[in-house]
């Protein structure tokens, strides 16, 4: 296999080395059951409560606070739903407009299905209309759920602050944090903050698991219901190997935290300012002010991303764009719309996002090699050089 | 991902006849930078109206640059009368199939060569035809009744995968598929899935086909119905007139009333008679 350049880490990321290690007896010799009770499957229970204390610290509040879920998604939905059904007399959420689709679809769904769904504008660059959020609030509201950090622009959203808004409203405040853990500080024990979702392959951990913060005292009612498991907050055998590894995953994340925000950084801004500076009418999308420390969105204008990606994808370079073209659909993200990004330039958005394990040398390579690539694709646009017409 | 062809990503990676002909004696363009895919068409033709030489400029995804280098390789050295039959389906099997998603690209291709002709032999481009369906893309109905007959299409999905019509916001969903149910391929007869209706909806739905299948047909024999409550799938009613007197009410009620009710609403409605 040619060597990869992995610059999609919002996609998912590189499994650790020490997070497979980990992971491995609890594949191979240690198969007990947490719930059984012999000696054999005490191993597997002990490891998952290592592992539930891991993530916690790595959020900073108690291990009775996480619920271990099966990805992303799932402690989506689990947080909206036990909100709702908590409140069931209230038939109101509200979310953003650029949310991930597993908050998006499921606030659309809702509408579909007896509720109302708010979902807030975004400025230009993507940072969230607070006003707009705090009006729409109303004794109907069960839940306002809004994302920490913007998978597509990095941007970053006062959660914190409009935690405390919304729930001294008596209103759940949930908030999926699925691009921001491990890559922003967290301690949720001194915020407003209720549930907050995250998965553990954006973090090097494995697929196919998910944690859910509960804030004690917050007024639950599980998703999958079944057995004991998870203190009755969420039905099914354990799935012991990937909580191993996202327990692990999470401590290492907070291990890295200082390096994600000083070299990651640092080879992001090289990476940004090289491309901005090579290619001529290119953009940052998303606010430069306060974004993750890994990712970049850039749009080139007058091309189109996805055969931006393919021809990456030829030098071994990893990366997404908000394209039409790239997700089946025909209109470019709803992010890109969300932020009324011109089509011209929407339509070649493309997404570099870093981890730890990038090099110097990587971003170097990308630096000279993708100038070249846009500029053949703009000779080959009819809109770069506008041809006189029939 | 996509699944391409290797004559896709051949044809991608290293399109033929990039680029435009100063003294071209017919261009065709299409598309729209809001479309995301656009296609410049040059060609040079002789005195005998053979095809000597065409270029392309193209902006969209790797099928849409593939299928215009395709086009171009196929229209070379090509006759006018020749030319003038290739379709988006000889762009389609020329590089070996493309993901029913991106078809649009190939049709792409067929129309810009369309337009060429048209340019060629002087005559004007005309206003499009017809009124315009899908507001996103500019698409009208025309074009969509050609669509649906020419490329043998059943479903909105399938309308929007050849020409976008319907990519957009959707609105015009329903009227695409009145389009369908005149001008397409009847889709084969399928068991729709029960429907989710919200309660209101429910309730409104009951109303319209009490009101639309079940009151005409009573009043005949100078009975009548009226809906009472809506609990659940429990639909309360109350039967008037002569019905209220009648023997056989409940076989009404529930061989006639219900059966309707359950075809038209969602199939596991029980009706029930409150009496006064």
């Amino acid at each position: 296999m040619k060597d990869i350049i992995y610059f999609d880490n919002n996609a998912t990321t590189r499994v650790a080395p020490e997070v497979v290690d980990e992971m491995i007896p609890y594949l191979r010799e240690q198969y007990g059951n947490p719930s059984s009770m012999y000696g054999f499957a005490r191993q597997a229970g002990m490891k998952v409560k290592e592992a539930r204390s891991r993530v916690a610290d790595l959020l900073g509040v108690s291990p009775d606070e996480i619920v271990f879920t099966s990805c992303g998604t799932e402690s989506d939905s689990t947080a909206i739903w036990a909100a709702l059904r908590s409140y069931p007399d209230k038939k109101h959420i509200v979310t953003t407009r650029v949310e991930h689709s597993a908050i998006k679809n499921l606030g659309e769904y809702l509408a579909r299905n007896g509720y109302r769904t708010t979902f807030v504008p975004v400025d230009e660059k993507g940072r969230l209309d607070l006003d707009y959020l705090y009006k729409h609030l109303t004794h109907d509201t069960a839940l306002v759920s809004v994302m920490w950090a913007n998978n597509e622009t990095g941007v970053i959203f006062p959660v914190e602050e409009i935690a405390r808004e919304v729930t001294s409203r008596g209103i759940v405040f949930h908030t999926d944090a699925v691009q921001a853990v491990g890559k922003i500080p967290m301690h949720l024990k001194d915020s407003a903050i209720d549930m907050l979702s995250l998965s553990g392959h954006k973090l090097h951990g494995p697929k196919g698991v998910g944690a859910l913060y509960v804030r004690k005292g917050t007024k639950f009612s599980p998703f999958m219901i079944g057995g004991h498991q998870e203190s009755g907050r969420r039905g099914g055998t354990e799935n012991v190997a990937s909580i191993v590894g996202m327990g692990k995953a999470a401590e290492l994340a907070g291990a890295h935290m200082e390096e994600e925000n000083t070299r990651v950084r640092e080879l992001r801004d090289r990476l940004e300012a090289g491309l901005l500076e090579r290619i001529p009418n290119s953009m940052v999308n998303g606010d430069p002010e306060n974004r993750l420390p890994n990712t970049t969105n850039i749009s080139f204008e007058y091309v189109e991303g996805e055969a931006i990606l393919l021809m990456l994808d030829e030098l071994g370079v990893c990366a997404s764009s908000g394209s039409a073209c790239t997700s089946g659909s025909l209109e470019p993200s709803h992010v890109m719309r969300a932020m009324g990004v011109p089509f011209t330039a929407a339509h070649g958005s493309v997404r570099l996002s870093l981890s730890i394990y990038n090099t110097q040398e990587e971003v170097d390579f990308v630096l000279e090699e993708l100038p070249p690539l846009i500029a053949r694709l703009r000779e080959m646009s009819p809109y770069w050089v506008k041809a006189r017409a029939c | 991902m996509w699944e391409y062809s290797d004559k896709v990503r051949e044809h991608f990676l290293n399109p033929k006849n990039v680029g435009e002909i100063e003294d071209a004696n017919a261009v065709g363009e299409v598309g729209s930078m809001a479309c995301g895919d656009a296609l410049k068409l040059f060609l040079k033709l002789d005195d005998d109206e053979r095809i000597t030489d065409v270029k392309f400029k193209t902006f969209g995804c790797a099928s849409a640059i593939a299928s215009s280098s395709a086009l171009t390789e196929m229209l070379k050295g090509k006759t006018l009368t020749e030319a003038e039959k290739v379709t988006n389906q000889d762009i389609v099997d020329f590089l070996g199939g493309l993901p029913k998603e991106k078809m649009h690209c190939s049709v792409m291709g067929q129309e810009a060569l369309e337009k060429a002709i048209a340019c060629y032999r002087g005559i004007p481009v005309e206003e499009k035809e017809g009124e315009v369906v899908c507001e996103c893309f500019g698409i009208t109905d025309v074009e969509i009744k050609k669509a649906l007959s020419q490329h043998q299409l059943k479903a909105v999905e399938d309308v929007t995968n050849f020409i976008k019509a319907g990519g957009g916001c959707g609105k015009c969903h329903d009227r695409i598929e009145e389009l369908i149910r005149e001008y397409g391929v009847p889709a084969p007869v399928e068991k729709t899935a029960p429907r989710k209706l919200s309660n209101i909806q429910k309730i409104k739905l009951i109303e319209e086909t009490l009101e639309r299948e079940v009151k005409p047909a009573l009043k005949k024999d100078n009975g009548d119905i009226e809906l009472v409550d809506v609990d659940g799938n429990r639909v309360q009613v109350k039967l008037k007139g002569t019905c209220a007197s009648c023997k056989s009410a409940n076989v009404t009620l529930k061989d006639f009333v219900e059966k309707k009710l359950r075809e038209f609403v969602v199939p596991d409605l029980v009706v029930e008679e409150v009496q006064e």
